[in-house]
């Protein structure tokens, strides 16, 4: 089993405070890697446009590094920051990390007429390029994520240790939301981009637990033939696949996820007053219901954070937090570690029917229950 | 040497030992009741009167003469008609334990004999092959082990229902609530349906104790199990009962029993399951349906709305279509019409090559409700041999080919493809099942296993018995002779209905726990799938385990 944090607050933090998290629940986890998610970005040497998007992940050789640039300039894009990782290079597992890439860039002026729509689908576009040319030359370009105000760091190894060895301690970067995983691989081969959390156009989730239905899903998310649906190193990526389907495609609010992921049963469809319509939505997304266990953690583009509890057997995940700041973890010690001036008689272990919600003003949670009435006009 | 003029033999003349079964009787333990020989439905038997030269020499007195004994005793006849199908009604029947019929280990020669005054062999059951088939070998093997433990078949809740009915995308259906516009009709139900067997192949006996069956599931055990009609229609009283929700109306090539299903319609309390439209059947493809005049009772032709004892041979298609684009067109477009579009309606087709065209035929109807494909190994009550033993296509690697296409479209959720076939042909009904479905199959049709394990069918696949084409069902399971299925009891056959499915739903959580999966049905999962044959691995696109 692996174990998650995550942290959002008003104030940006160091990644760092969450990877102190993370050792807390280190008995939980074999330290096989580490991915990390960050958003409300803050540079210390760079005044941030929030609007810019970023491009995260290694080049692992110095061709590599110029094939980037150049498939950069050639589809337009201008590099406005490069941060510079302090790097201990002895300190990482893998000796093939020739530069750990965190970019900032000025869209093309093309995109100014452009829908968001179309922009957003450019954006993953330039990132599924990337990702192809560094998987047709050995897999010596790894590219995380492309997206205004977003930032991914994966390698394999102890999550402190790979802090220290990109220094991220130096506060040379904050941010105010923070997603930290610490295993490499649940059920399949160890690839750098297989540690949670999975991202496709500001969408993120991460993940606990095995996803047993994971090839019935995997093979229907294929057939819609949508460019980011694709990797499935692990099979925890549907997760995040989902949750972009159900509120890029669909365009359903974030209740939808749950009832589509663990759907209710039929008798307790019976019960709720849009049963009909839950039953349908259901039935047309029968081969997305994860049959987990998993506690999915997720983060939106707007700073919206969420946990969703999986409907057969908890996972653990808890959250807890104050006005301002909110811990979701493996476990209460995790929350305690991120948010400890917090009162932790408030804390919440949510249960199978439970959505945790913290809005993007993080005054309080919202706790829904998939048997509370669901918010959608067009079933009225 | 005597001339051979003078034995009386011919080309066809056969002896015990050429015969599938041998006859043991023994003559100390027989009190001649008679029991045995009325019982055989083949007439197989019959008490014989010998005689026994004893010869007496008396040697002082130079005299020599004979005496003579006499004895009676249970024969076998020899000859084709009336060849022991090996059903063994004898042995039940007999009081003192004195008769059996045994299994010829010899290479019998009633083989070349099937074609007596020039007919080829017509039998019931299916496809003559015994021994493991390919579901048989079909593990699985994905145990969750690591990460999460497996589940606890005993105490989880699971949920073992599938979908029966076309299911739109989503995309489309939140289009549709918005608009409110049609969508299409599905049923939960239970995946293993009990497949078409017609009111006219099975005997009313048993057709009713097997409804009585489902209706005890669904509305006593909670098992949402549905049956099939067969192309026979439906006795009236059901087409007007609540029981119909419960069946699937079957139309086929005849047209059989639809004069009544037409009339009920306004008078039907509810709607029933699903419309089957039968172009194809997996043990005779080619062939329509074949009810032999043997079982046409006046019973049956009320039914079926024809004259009494006649043959009902179906056509081989549709004679009102021209090709299968026609009828999807046509004939799936006025079922679903003429039940007001609330009945999911599907067609069955026997497994071939030509399936994936017909399935990708149905995905672009709006009121296709899913796809039958019917396998060679299937069942039928009556169909030429040589259409059982050779002709068809196996279940396994149709239905896997159907549904990677579904898949490569990202349609598999919208047509549901069920799979019947030879499903519990060696008794292992919910591992062949749950071994479909992981290749694909949305759920599956038993026929022959529940006739088998339910009404009690002594058929096997070494020739046993096989006779439903010609009404002698030595247990009253396809006879229309009121003297014949009078020995079947509905209600132990409903019993046993319960008890079948009962076990079916207790296995498939034994399957599912262990894979970790319990909120779905595990359609299409094929990680969970094994097969310790190389060649059979590739072409399901599963994993070859050692």
């Amino acid at each position: 089993m692996c174990r998650l944090a995550l942290k959002t607050a008003i104030e940006p933090f160091s990644p760092y405070e969450v990877l102190t998290a993370m050792e807390a629940m280190q008995e939980g986890y074999d330290g096989s890697g580490l991915g990390l998610l960050l958003r409300g970005l803050h540079f210390e040497d760079y005044k941030y446009d929030s609007k810019h998007p970023i491009l995260s992940g290694i080049a692992h050789s110095e061709a590599a590094l110029q094939r980037l640039n150049s498939i950069m300039d050639q589809r337009g894009y201008e590099l406005q920051y490069d941060h510079e990782f302090e790097t201990h290079p002895a300190m990482v597992e893998a000796k093939d990390r020739y530069r750990y890439f965190l970019r900032v860039y000025k869209t093309p002026a093309a995109f100014a007429g452009k829908s968001s729509e179309e922009v957003e689908n450019e954006l993953m576009l330039t990132r599924l390029f990337l990702r192809a040319n560094g998987e047709a030359n050995g897999n010596d370009l790894t590219s995380f994520s492309f997206w205004p105000d977003v930032a991914m760091i994966k390698e394999i190894g102890w999550p402190l240790e790979i802090g220290n060895a990109l220094t991220l301690h130096d506060n040379r970067i904050t941010a105010r939301v923070c997603m930290a995983q610490g295993r490499q691989n649940t059920n399949y081969g160890i690839n750098l981009y297989a540690c949670h959390p999975f991202f496709i156009q500001g969408i993120a989730t991460m993940t606990n637990g095995e996803n047993t239905a994971f090839v019935p899903i995997r093979d229907w998310l294929l057939g819609k033939h949508f460019p980011g649906y694709t990797g499935y190193q692990s099979d925890s990526e549907v997760f995040a696949h989902i949750l972009h389907y159900t509120l890029k495609q669909l365009k359903l609010p974030l209740q939808a996820y749950k009832h589509i992921i663990t759907p209710l049963k039929n008798s307790e469809l019976a019960q709720h007053p849009q049963g009909d319509f839950l039953k349908g939505l259901r039935d047309a997304c029968r081969r997305l219901i994860i049959d987990g266990p998993n506690a999915v953690i997720g983060t939106l583009p707007d700073e919206t954070c969420l946990l969703v509890m999986d409907h057969k057997k908890m996972r653990p995940a808890t959250v807890g937090g104050r006005d301002g700041a909110w811990a979701i973890a493996s476990e209460m010690c995790g929350v305690a570690a991120m948010v400890p001036d917090r009162d932790p008689r408030l804390d919440f272990q949510p249960m199978r029917e439970h959505t945790i919600i913290v809005p993007p003003d993080r005054k309080e949670l919202t706790i829904w229950s998939q048997l509370d009435p669901y918010p959608l006009a067009q079933v009225a | 040497m005597v001339s051979a003029r003078s034995v009386s033999v011919g080309p066809s003349s056969l002896s015990y030992t050429d015969l599938p079964w041998i006859i043991q009787h023994r003559e100390d333990r027989c009190t001649l009741c008679g029991r045995c020989t009325s019982v055989c439905p083949k007439e197989a038997l019959y008490l014989a009167y010998r005689r026994q030269r004893m010869p007496k020499l008396d040697v002082l007195k130079k005299a020599r003469g004979n005496e003579y004994r006499t004895f009676v005793g249970i024969r076998q006849k020899t000859t084709m008609a009336n060849a022991c199908i090996g059903c063994s009604m004898c042995t039940m029947v007999c009081p003192n334990e004195a008769i059996m019929a045994v299994p010829n280990t010899n290479e019998h020669r009633t083989l070349f004999f099937h074609n007596q005054k020039g007919q080829p062999q017509t039998r019931g059951g299916r496809r003559n092959v015994s021994g493991p088939n390919l579901l048989d070998r079909i593990m699985f093997d994905r145990i969750s082990m690591l990460t999460d433990p497996a589940l606890d078949a005993g105490r989880h809740e699971f949920t073992l229902t599938t979908t029966l009915g076309r299911t739109l995308a989503p995309e489309e259906f939140l289009k549709r609530q918005r608009e409110g516009g049609w969508i299409p009709p599905t049923r939960e139900i239970f995946p293993f349906v009990i497949g078409s067997m017609s009111f006219g192949a099975l005997s009313p006996n048993a057709w009713l104790g097997l409804l009585q069956g489902v209706a005890y599931c669904n509305e006593v055990l909670g098992i949402p199990v549905v049956m099939c009609t067969g192309e026979g229609g439906c006795p009236p009283w059901v087409l007007r009962s609540p029981y119909l929700k419960y069946i699937v109306l079957q139309i086929a090539s005849g047209y059989f029993g639809w004069d009544e299903i037409i009339r009920a319609i306004p008078e039907m309390q509810c709607n029933p399951a699903a419309i089957e439209i039968k172009y194809g059947q997996g043990a005779k493809p080619g062939d329509g349906g074949l009810l032999m005049w043997f079982k046409v009772s006046k019973l049956i032709a009320r039914l079926r709305g024809v004259p009494e004892g006649v043959d009902l041979p179906s056509p081989p298609v549709h004679q009102t279509l021209y090709s299968i684009e026609e009828s999807v067109m046509k004939m799936i477009q006025t079922m679903s019409t003429a039940f007001g579009h609330k009945v999911p309606v599907y067609p069955k087709i026997s497994a071939s090559t030509s399936a994936k065209s017909v399935l990708n035929n149905l995905v672009r109807n709006p009121y296709a409700g899913g796809l039958l494909i019917d396998g060679i190994d299937g069942g039928t009550g009556a169909a030429y041999n040589i259409s059982m033993d050779a002709t068809g296509h196996p279940i396994a690697s149709n239905v896997r080919e159907c549904y990677l296409d579904l898949v490569a479209q990202g349609k598999q959720n919208e047509i549901p493809i069920f799979a019947a076939g030879g499903i519990g042909k060696n008794g292992n009904v919910t591992q062949n099942g749950m071994a479909l479905i992981m290749l694909g199959a949305s759920g599956v049709h038993i026929g022959k296993y529940i006739m088998q394990a339910a009404t009690g069918c002594l058929g096997n696949e070494k020739s046993r018995c096989n006779v439903c084409n010609v009404g002698i069902c030595p247990k009253g399971i396809t006879s229309q002779n009121p003297k014949l299925y009078r020995r079947l009891d509905p209600d132990l056959v409903a019993e046993r209905v319960s008890e079948v499915f009962m076990s079916i739903s207790a296995e498939m959580k034994k399957i599912m726990a262990p894979l970790g999966r319990s909120q779905s049905l595990p359609v299409g999962m094929s990680d969970a799938l094994g097969i310790s044959d190389k060649d059979a691995a590739d072409r399901l696109g599963i994993k070859y385990v050692c």
